[in-house]
């Protein structure tokens, strides 16, 4: 075959002197710089690009832009490739690869066509049920275009924000108006389209503009806005979807043009914009006819054979029927009588065309067969023939004998559909107007001005009108211009119009359900009989019947389809296309990457890691990490050859035994200060601070108002009216934003304010019988001893010569001292103490040892133990809850509801196993007998569970049905790998049950 | 009722699918009824179905404002499982599953349930000992659920990132094989024909305006068509229950919130089970159209708008490409939102209400789909005695008065 | 997407810089052993949730870190006034359908 055999000799605006080679299902092809590839498919004579989702019929490109429902082009191969791109959305470039998506199984089901109506599936495939997985298995194997790529993406994607005064999108006639207008009223104007190149229709215009060319019109006004400095023009991308208070996006399209690229620059990039005010010059969609057949390879819309040829230089076909119910389609076939290719006949539905481009045709020799439409197009993989036959006024019947006009290309033009979608997205119905025949934007309120052919413009005098008189709105809405134009209307070549014909479904000879297949939706394979069945069988609303029938829901979502479909609904229903209704457009317009919505926030960017000053060090000694809300904190510290078990018991018997160090510096801790502090706390905490002595510190239980457990810790009495809150690590966002909620909305009289000190402060707690003499070797303004520090003071001094608070508190019952700097000092604090401690072997430790000293001695981990539905008394500490307060701290009404006064509540219980060197699983459910069939009564479960290295057996935390009462029960946990492990119910205390050992 | 079958297909297709008889009438609404039911969603539906079924209850018409299953019934990621921690929960959503797996044959409309399993992706330690408990809960109470260890899930999901180095690496997950997804709209089609079948009269684009009282007793409801009589009437409205709650002169614990779901554009399968990531905020399946179907966030504050904030699709497609690198190509073809009534404990509320003869099914938060058949059992069952199923008893009103929540934010979590 | 002027920072700033604290003017009951477990758990839990005209509380999380209310219309997300935190609700601007 020749080179390109449906390149026309000249015109077109691709640049013949780049030449690019390309290919689709492994042939090689060329194309030019300038080329779509659907351009370049036709050039070459590709008719077949897809088959069919459900019938596996052939299929060729039908329209040139993003309505384009059957090129759905694989490109590329491995991770860089793209899935179901829009062969008429594709730049070419050199090396371009693109498969088709469905060539295989779809063909199996074609023969069977007439068994699978529309939601066939929901009738059959139920018995026997099991082969049910079996037949999914087929129906998925045979549906999906392409295939995810294998692997990471090797792309990036980034984010833009803008804010402008005017966002216009579409740079078409009327776009172009009114962003001129926008930007010469000084306003900040941002023009998009989703075109490489400005222009829109006009880029395909033959007729003159101002005297010159469509295009040397886009020119000159392409070059005033890029001269003006507060304009921003964003081609190669698409207003994707238009949310509340004037926000969208913008998808740009920055390097797909160019091929795989992997540079370091971003493919794409989201660009969110709140604009002030929104132009909406989306144009419109012609609208394709339904008739038999009429999916044929060589059935294509007229504004696209004209764009094919006058804009890429592409006859794609030789002979052409033109099947049209307007006026303005007859261009298309001057057009391709223009460039010498045969115009068979134009058929048009109106009895009675007398517009002056009828007139013009017809004087120009072209055969034109009014009252007639196109009932069928015959032909086997390529349109051979457009089989004709007489309408009557309405074009709702035959009124005579078919016959066949010759042809291999059937252009359609049934008036076009404004292209609506933005203004339905933001939740604004769309409503049908008879005088248009056509869905116009519904009302946007003060936000938003449409213009152009979306507004159901027809001429292009129109359109840049409306499009400056729009931009000038806009502008002047937003404080710039008065709203008048400036804009001088370029002269255009228009012409009278006669009316256009409504022409929803052309009647065939037999009955649309026995008629050969008009196509309505042609990506998802619906057809006017689909439609029809949908309404007989009760599906009558137009959602119903997208829904049953699959029409819209497409990847186009119905641009071509969506019209034709309503129509046919509301006649199969009798009633008219207002009363039906269309269904509502959901973003994105044309599909957007998951990729550019996810931005820089994957990877290691998915979500901020927070490192506490002393992270370097832990890396360094090789810690083990655990995820703690947003932190890492170290797990713990192996050493050469140790296992995990190994190492944390190391670390546990360092803290009992000798002196240990742990990085604190994650817990929350929050300022409090002001005369009415305490009262703040008192009622915030189940304890009480007002007695608190200053430099002591107190735990506090902190409850929701539904008297569950939110959070704990210590908080200390640093002057008269200073407090320091310590919060959980995981709650300090949570807490710090309780406590402010209380304290503006509730208590705005209490004089009291609260700061997040959470990262102001490093902290290390030296731990250990051995941690004093640490302690005293860097610090000697503070004074160790037992009586003049005690258990619960605390002290501000030097530690290592940095200003510190050094707190008495103990979370491991050991004799414990958390040493807090100023967070920058926190490194150079834990070198002198790990400096200090070298003699003392002093040992680093991670949080799963500070978890099992902690439950040695029973202390809870709220979040681990607690989960969000247990009061104070359910894990034993009334202690720290007082009562009979005159205000009553948070969650105190809801102690005393009934369900929290049940005997039966789930309480907190320290388990040991039968076998000692058995660690039941965190998780592991208690029943009372073993071995019993489902369903079996729960008597609790573990919430904690560890080997104890000090008590050299395993221990573990229980949440008990009535456990406080059930000392010495023994419990059975049937475990999920079957085996079943006993535990005898005893005090969730187990080691130094007198807390001796603090007070050394 | 027309039995559907293949062969019944085949004989329509000898007469060109011409004389397919309606799925379900479209009666004039009676003067009254013994029950009528607001809201033509599955759950509606199913209650209906189920009152007429099993309770020989056919004086009952379900009134809808819109179409049958405009609401969350066509809005939500279709995913069915019953792996609830609390007890209370378990057994309705395991009833609730168990009706699932004859759903098609019982309705004869095959509602496509394809039980390939759902994975809930463990993350933090604190993930895994709520998957270890959660599991292990299910088992004891006769529920499927299973452990999986990294490469197991790496097994079942190639293209999932299991990576040691990401930012949340998978450390486990639960695993239960009898959940799945199904297509959401047949279910209430399904239930409407069979409804229909047992005498239910649907009456569509009848908006209630109004619920009519006397002596503390329901006795219909105004209607756009005009007044319906009614000796009970049983609201099923998600995303409007507080509105008709309001009607009858009451509140309730809910507040109602966008939630927002996605598509992509249709892929070859690559995905073969449901994948749900609390602390990655993500859940993932592939319906049989070849679309990926994602579940996003609700947004965090109420919204009767159907539509969300893009922030929530922003975050969840970065999840969606932090867990499945290989996905960040694919292209998003359609959001939406559906307005989904969120109770404090992430529970229904089943039951009568202070006006007699008055009763809400509601507060199914993000998960109602699942509990499409089983609520609207449990919930007939309730209307035809006139006292709480026992299965639907501990999700009373009277719990927010007592305390006894049935916390299953953990279950519930984002993930759906 | 929301856009919220905050009442303090007197700036339209985007509704990823605000968290919404739920239904606004909710008051604490200052008696609450006064109170019955049934009265009680409505105000824990029942709420308004009115389909229309909405009074609620946001907090400006990421900016100055105030709550402040809103009366905004949760089905158009038209937000019709701001106003700060305090203000009772008998002194509230604008006007809540009944």
């Amino acid at each position: 075959m020749a080179a390109q055999p449906r390149r026309l000799a000249e015109g077109g605006r691709i640049d013949r002197s780049h030449v690019v080679d390309f290919s689709f299902d492994n042939r090689a092809l060329q194309g030019y710089a300038g080329d779509t590839l659907a351009s370049a498919l036709l050039a070459n004579g590709v008719d077949i690009v897809a088959r069919s989702f459900k019938y596996g019929r052939p299929r060729g490109i039908v329209g040139h832009g993003p309505e384009e429902p059957n090129a759905i082009l694989h490109l590329g191969h491995g991770p860089a490739s793209i899935p179901n791109l829009r062969a008429t959305e594709v730049e070419l470039f050199d090396g371009l690869e693109a498969r088709s998506t469905r060539s295989g199984l779809q063909r199996l089901f074609g023969p069977f066509g007439r068994f699978l109506p529309a939601g066939f599936y929901y009738k059959t495939f139920m018995q026997p049920p099991r082969l049910w997985m079996t037949w999914e298995r087929l129906l998925r194997r045979a549906a999906g275009f392409g295939e995810a790529p294998d692997g990471r993406d090797p792309d990036t994607y980034d984010k833009m924000n803008h804010h402008c005064d005017v966002l216009v999108v579409g740079a078409g006639p009327a776009g172009l108006a009114a962003a001129l207008e926008a930007a010469r009223s000084g306003a900040r104007t941002l023009i998009v389209d989703e075109g490489h190149e400005f222009g829109g229709s006009l880029l395909a215009e033959t007729r003159t503009v101002a005297g010159g060319s469509g295009a040397d019109w886009v020119e000159n006004t392409v070059a005033e806005l890029s001269s003006c400095p507060e304009v921003t023009l964003l081609p190669r991308a698409t207003v994707s979807g238009y949310y509340d208070h004037n926000f969208l996006t913008i998808l740009e399209r920055r390097t797909d043009h160019l091929g795989p690229m992997n540079d370091g620059g971003s493919r794409q990039r989201l660009h969110r914009v709140r604009a002030r005010q929104a132009v909406l010059a989306t144009g419109a969609i012609e609208r394709p006819l339904v008739f038999a057949n009429n999916d044929l390879p060589g059935v294509m819309l007229a504004s696209s054979v004209a764009a094919y040829v006058n804009r890429y230089a592409v006859a794609p076909g030789d002979r052409l029927v033109l099947f049209t119910t307007n006026d303005g389609a007859y261009r298309t076939a001057m057009d391709w009588q223009g460039v010498g290719r045969e115009v068979v006949a134009v058929v048009d539905a109106r009895q009675h065309p007398d517009g002056a481009q009828v007139q013009a045709a017809m004087e120009a020799g072209i055969d034109v067969i009014p009252g007639h439409g196109v009932i069928e197009a015959s032909g086997r993989g390529r349109v051979s023939g457009a089989i004709i036959a007489p309408m009557d006024d309405g074009g709702d019947a035959l009124t005579g004998p078919s016959r066949q006009l010759e042809c291999d290309l059937i252009a359609v033009s049934g008036g076009w559909s404004p292209t609506l979608h933005l203004g339905s997205q933001t939740g604004v119905r769309p409503r049908w107007s008879d005088a248009a025949g056509a869905f116009l934007p519904g009302d946007l309120g003060e936000r938003a001005v449409c213009a152009g052919a979306v507004t159901g413009r027809r001429t292009l005098r129109e359109c840049i009108e409306e499009g400056a008189s729009a931009g000038a709105l806009a502008a002047s809405r937003t404080g710039f211009g008065d709203g008048d134009t400036t804009l001088a209307t370029p002269d255009t070549e228009e012409s009278p119009e006669s009316s256009p014909q409504a022409l929803y479904l052309v009647p065939h000879r037999k009955p649309v359900s026995r008629a050969p297949k008009q196509f309505v939706d042609l990506q998802t394979d619906v057809t006017a009989s689909d439609i029809e069945l949908a309404a007989r069988e009760g599906y009558t609303s137009v959602e119903h019947v997208k829904r049953y029938t699959a029409l819209g829901f497409g990847t186009d979502q119905g641009k071509l389809g969506n019209v034709n479909g309503v129509a046919i609904l509301a006649q199969a229903l009798g009633q008219d296309i207002a009363a039906t209704g269309t269904t509502m457009f959901r973003p994105a317009y044309t599909p957007m990457t998951f990729g550019a919505a996810a931005g820089r926030d994957t990877g290691e960017m998915f979500d901020a890691e927070r490192h506490t000053p002393m992270h370097a060090w832990h890396e360094a000694q090789g810690a083990m990490w655990e995820d703690v809300g947003r932190w890492k904190r170290p797990y713990y510290y192996p050493r050469s050859g140790e296992t995990m078990q190994q190492a944390v018991n190391r670390e546990c018997l360092a803290v009992h035994d000798g002196v240990a160090i742990f990085d604190a510096s994650t817990l929350g801790k929050i300022d409090i200060q002001g005369p009415d502090s305490a009262v703040f706390l008192d009622r915030v905490y189940t304890t009480g601070f007002r007695r608190l002595g200053v430099r002591r510190c107190r735990y506090g239980l902190m409850l929701h108002e539904n008297g569950y457990i939110f959070d704990d810790g210590v908080t200390a009495r640093m002057a008269e009216n200073r407090y320091l809150m310590h919060t959980t690590t995981g709650n300090a966002e949570a807490v710090y934003a309780w406590l402010e909620f209380w304290r503006q909305t509730e208590w705005p009289s209490l004089d009291v304010y609260l700061t997040s000190v959470t990262d102001h402060w490093a902290t290390a707690a030296v731990v250990g019988p051995k941690s004093r003499d640490v302690l005293r070797k860097v610090c000697t303004d503070i004074d160790f001893d037992g009586e003049a520090f005690r258990f619960m003071d605390v002290r501000e001094g030097h530690v290592a010569g940095i200003p510190a608070r050094v707190f008495r508190i103990s979370f491991s019952g050991e004799l414990s001292f958390e040493v807090n700097v100023p967070a920058n000092h926190g490194r150079e604090l834990w070198d002198a103490l790990i400096e200090a401690g070298t003699e003392f072997d002093i040992t680093p430790y991670g949080t799963e040892a500070m978890h099992v000293l902690r439950a040695d001695k029973g202390f809870i981990i709220v979040g681990q133990d607690t989960d969000g539905s247990v009061t104070p008394a359910d894990v034993g500490m009334e202690w720290a809850v007082r009562r009979n307060k005159a205000y009553g701290f948070l969650g105190d009404r809801s102690l005393t509801l009934a369900d929290h006064l049940r005997e039966d509540r789930f309480q907190l219980v320290g388990l040991a196993t039968a076998d000692p060197r058995t660690v039941l699983p965190e998780g592991a459910q208690l029943v009372e007998e073993p071995g019993q069939r489902p369903p079996v009564a729960m008597e609790g479960h573990v919430t904690s569970s560890y080997f104890s290295a000090r008590l050299d057996r395993s221990i573990a935390l229980a949440m008990v049905k009535r456990g406080s009462k059930r000392g010495g029960q023994i419990l059975y946990a049937p475990l999920a790998n079957g085996r079943i492990v006993s535990a005898t119910i005893v005090s969730p205390v187990f080691y130094d049950p007198e807390g001796v050992r603090q007070n050394v | 009722m027309e039995k559907y079958s293949l062969l019944s297909l085949f004989r329509h297709a000898g007469r060109h699918h011409e004389d397919w008889p309606r799925a379900w009438r479209d009666p004039a609404p009676k003067a009254d009824y013994d029950t009528v039911i607001v809201g033509g969603g599955g759950h509606g539906l199913a209650t209906a179905y189920y009152l007429a079924s099993k309770h020989g209850v056919t004086d009952v018409a379900v009134v809808e404002k819109g179409y049958l299953g405009g609401g969350n019934t066509g809005r939500n990621t279709t995913i069915v499982r019953s792996n609830y921690l609390r007890d209370e929960a378990a057994h309705l959503y395991d009833f609730s599953l168990t009706l699932w797996e004859g759903l098609s044959q019982e309705l004869n409309f095959n509602v496509m349930f394809s039980p390939r399993g759902v994975m809930s992706l463990g993350h933090t330690l604190q993930e895994m000992r709520d998957i270890e408990r959660r599991v292990n809960a299910n088992r004891l109470n006769g529920i499927d659920g299973e452990i999986l260890t990294t490469a197991q899930v790496q097994k079942r999901v190639p293209l999932l990132n299991c990576s040691p180095k990401s930012r949340y690496p998978v450390m486990g997950a639960s695993w239960q094989p009898r959940g799945g997804i199904a297509r959401h709209d047949a279910v209430a089609w399904g239930f409407a024909r069979a409804a229909d079948a047992h005498g239910v009269d649907i009456l569509q684009q009848t908006e209630v305006t109004g619920i009519r009282q006397r002596n503390g007793a329901v006795t219909g409801v105004e209607t756009s068509r005009g007044f319906i009589g009614a000796r009970r009437v049983a609201c099923v409205t998600a995303g409007n229950s507080g509105v008709l709650a309001r009607m009858a002169g009451l509140r309730l614990p809910i507040e109602s919130r966008p939630l927002q779901a996605l598509v992509s554009e249709p892929l070859k399968p690559c995905l073969d089970t449901v994948v749900m990531s609390n602390a990655v905020h993500c859940y993932i399946s592939q319906a049989d159209k070849g679309d990926l179907v994602i579940g996003a966030g609700a947004d965090g504050y109420n919204g009767y708008g159907q539509r969300g904030s893009f922030r929530i699709i922003e975050h969840t497609l970065s999840a969606v490409c932090e867990l499945f690198p290989a996905f960040s190509r694919v292209r998003m073809n359609r959001q939406w939102g559906g307005i989904v009534d969120i109770c404090p404990d992430a529970c229904p509320v089943i039951g009568k209400t202070p006006v007699e003869g008055l009763y809400f099914n509601c507060g199914w938060g993000t998960g109602g789909f699942k509990a499409t058949p089983g609520s609207g059992y449990v919930f007939a069952d309730t209307l035809a005695n006139e006292r709480p199923h026992p299965l639907a008893e501990p999700f009373a009103l009277d719990r927010f008065a007592s305390g006894a929540l049935i916390d299953e934010h953990g279950a519930a979590g984002v993930a759906h | 997407m929301l856009l919220i002027r905050c009442p303090y920072c007197q700036e339209m700033r985007s509704e990823e810089e605000f968290s919404n604290a739920g239904e606004a003017h909710i008051v604490r009951p200052p008696d609450p052993a006064a109170l019955s477990d049934a009265e009680w758990g409505d105000y824990l839990h029942f709420r308004k949730n009115p389909r229309g005209l909405h009074r609620e509380i946001w907090v400006h999380t990421a900016g100055c870190r105030r709550y402040f209310n809103v009366l905004r219309d949760t089905v158009s997300y038209e937000i019709l006034e701001v106003y700060p935190a305090g203000v009772s609700e008998s002194d509230a601007p604008g006007k809540t359908t009944p």
